[in-house]
């Protein structure tokens, strides 16, 4: 049964080993995108640079900016006197965030009238100033608690919700991206390696003498698949390994069916990459090719925004990217720590994919010139 | 008379609007060195590339070790050797890795392959080079590799198609004699060339211009087609070929 692949693949091994630049992108990308994905990449904004206008100056307003600062949302850079100067710090982008108290604001609260304090955030980054808006409507209403119980004789609030954040009690960005990292990564460079696979020897007229030898197509499309399988699982180990050193990303779940899953998952990237090798004419084409399929798949995967959040549409494009479902299974069993009876949706459809996949493009390859 | 080892019956491409190769007829008998000769762009690339099933053909018909073109691509290429004008084996593999990897791709198998590999590696007396990678040979050296990839298998046919392009005379002339032996133990080839001097080493020629054929015989035929007496085949096929174009 296939007695070409063997040598085809041992072909394909000597010719990675000796790519210098191949293996240095295969090796150090892994590590250097989770330094930069791991450390950089913060969606819980803290700290927003904040400024103060204070036109009360009493006890309370000092007291009600503390509570703002102490929130660890807010940091107050500076003091500001006017209105205008508030304004002007936003604009320029030195402050994402203003508050304002206004002189009345202790005599408003003595008298039991609605005090009012004025928060300004600057929207134009929705996701900071969300959680500035978050942070402040939080202070408000701790404080509109306190006021009514202490009025109504009450010990406590009424009614106090516990909210348990499971699987990632911390709430931490890198326990959410380093998994999902996992699966960008193994697309991005698997696609691409197996993209400049046909193409390559192409150009480089060494695919002519390879097609008049009686290697058939399937042969050829597996030989140029296997070397890089292997490639593929050691990139997820380095991954996982710093992101659990460095990160302390947990590993819950049953590993073996991770990289059981992980297998099905890289055959189909690495069919996807020879879809597109057979689709272009030259190297630069399967790589703008193949950089056109990785925004999508970094977009509406879930890697980082969230898939309920997308209009319908969107939601069904990204279902019809393997690593929409293979983050599933990445988070699944890593931070859930589930198993196939949670999984197997996912397993099918990422076989299907692989399958499929692998057909279209022995299908597509014409053991021809033309 | 003996069963044909390349026959074509009006063979014909069309890429686009141009037509390279218009209502070829040919029969190639068994054993023979024959020359196709004519200048770029004459056709003699797209031929070959036809005959080894590289490029279907448009129209017309063709066989090779009495197997249709057409019909029965996969078994036609077990039975031919290639070697493409561009050096087409593997520049980031050593010379045996070459030959181990086309040895394999071929089908030989352990003891069978390593008899066949050292048969062709002192038939080229390419023994010294052999740990070297193929990118680092020169030009002679790399054709010599690229007829040992392509003798692996013993091809019933060879097609070479300038296989002396960028090569020094003396490799030249030690490659043709390489030829001449193959021929002798009843392999057929087929190469194109562009010297003179290599085209009167076939047995026959066919003379090609903008697609077509216009002169085939011995190289002698051919140059007696022009009147004989002094004159050389050079001459012969640039009078052909301005006959042809006007």
């Amino acid at each position: 049964m296939m007695p070409r692949l063997w040598p085809m693949f041992v072909k394909e091994f000597i010719q990675m080993r000796r790519d210098r630049l191949t293996l240095m992108i295969v090796t150090g990308l892994p590590v250097l995108q989770l330094l930069l994905f791991g450390y950089a990449i913060q969606t819980d904004v803290r700290h927003l640079p904040t400024v103060v206008v204070d036109e009360s100056r009493t006890p309370e307003s000092r007291d009600l900016i503390a509570a703002f600062e102490n929130t660890g949302s807010f940091t107050i850079i500076a003091r500001l006197d006017g209105r205008e100067a508030l304004d002007r710090a936003l604009a320029r982008g030195t402050a994402a965030a203003g508050i304002i108290v206004p002189a009345d604001y202790p005599r408003q609260l003595l008298r039991g009238q609605p005090a009012t304090v004025q928060v300004v955030v600057d929207a134009a980054d929705p996701l900071s100033s969300q959680s500035g808006l978050a942070a402040a409507a939080g202070v408000a209403q701790a404080r509109n608690l306190a006021i009514l119980s202490a009025a109504a004789g009450r010990a406590g609030p009424p009614l106090e919700a516990r909210v348990r954040p499971r699987y990632n009690p911390g709430l931490r960005s890198a326990t959410f991206i380093v998994p999902g990292l996992v699966g960008v990564l193994l697309t991005m460079t698997m696609v691409l390696i197996t993209a400049m696979a046909i193409v390559r020897e192409r150009e480089r007229g060494t695919l002519e003498q390879l097609i008049v030898t009686p290697i058939t197509k399937t042969e050829l499309m597996l030989g140029k698949i296997t070397p890089y399988i292997g490639v593929g699982l050691v990139q997820m180990t380095t991954v996982l390994l710093v992101g659990r050193v460095v990160f302390d990303v947990p590993l819950t779940g049953n590993l073996l069916l991770l990289y059981a899953v992980a297998l099905i998952f890289v055959i189909a990237s690495l069919s996807l990459g020879l879809f597109i090798s057979t689709l272009v004419r030259t190297q630069q084409q399967s790589m703008q090719v193949s950089f056109f399929i990785v925004l999508p798949n970094i977009l509406l995967s879930g890697f980082m925004f969230p898939r309920a959040a997308m209009p319908l549409f969107f939601q069904w494009v990204g279902l019809l990217l393997p690593l929409t479902h293979f983050l599933k299974v990445l988070r699944g069993i890593l931070l859930k720590g589930v198993g196939v009876a949670a999984l197997w949706p996912e397993i099918v459809i990422l076989a299907a994919f692989a399958g499929g996949l692998i057909v279209l493009a022995v299908r597509r390859f014409r053991k021809t010139l033309d | 008379m003996t069963s044909a080892a390349v026959e074509t019956h009006g063979l014909t491409r069309r890429f686009g609007a141009v037509t390279a190769v218009r209502d070829l007829s040919l029969r190639i008998e068994t054993g023979e060195v024959f020359g196709l000769l004519g200048p770029n762009g004459s056709g003699k690339t797209t031929t070959i590339r036809m005959l080894c099933g590289l490029l279907e053909p448009s129209a017309g018909t063709a066989s090779v070790a009495g197997i249709d073109v057409a019909a029965a691509p996969e078994q036609i290429k077990l039975r031919i050797g290639y070697m493409s004008q561009r050096f087409g084996l593997y520049e980031d593999l050593t010379v045996a890795e070459n030959l181990a990897f086309y040895g394999g791709i071929y089908g030989l198998r352990g003891e069978a392959a390593e008899r066949r590999t050292a048969e062709i590696v002192a038939f080229l007396e390419i023994g010294p080079r052999l740990g070297q990678l193929a990118g680092q040979l020169s030009g002679g050296w790399k054709q010599r590799l690229a007829l040992g990839c392509a003798l692996l298998h013993r091809p019933v046919v060879l097609f070479l198609d300038e296989p002396t392009a960028g090569v020094d005379p003396a490799a030249r002339r030690n490659f043709w004699q390489a030829i001449h032996d193959l021929a002798r133990a009843g392999t057929t080839v087929l190469v194109t060339t562009h010297y003179m001097d290599e085209a009167e080493r076939c047995t026959r020629l066919a003379m090609m211009s903008g697609g077509h054929l216009i002169a085939l015989g011995t190289p002698a035929e051919v140059a007696a087609q022009v009147g004989g007496g002094g004159r050389t085949l050079e001459d012969a096929f640039i009078i052909l070929q301005e006959r042809d174009e006007r």
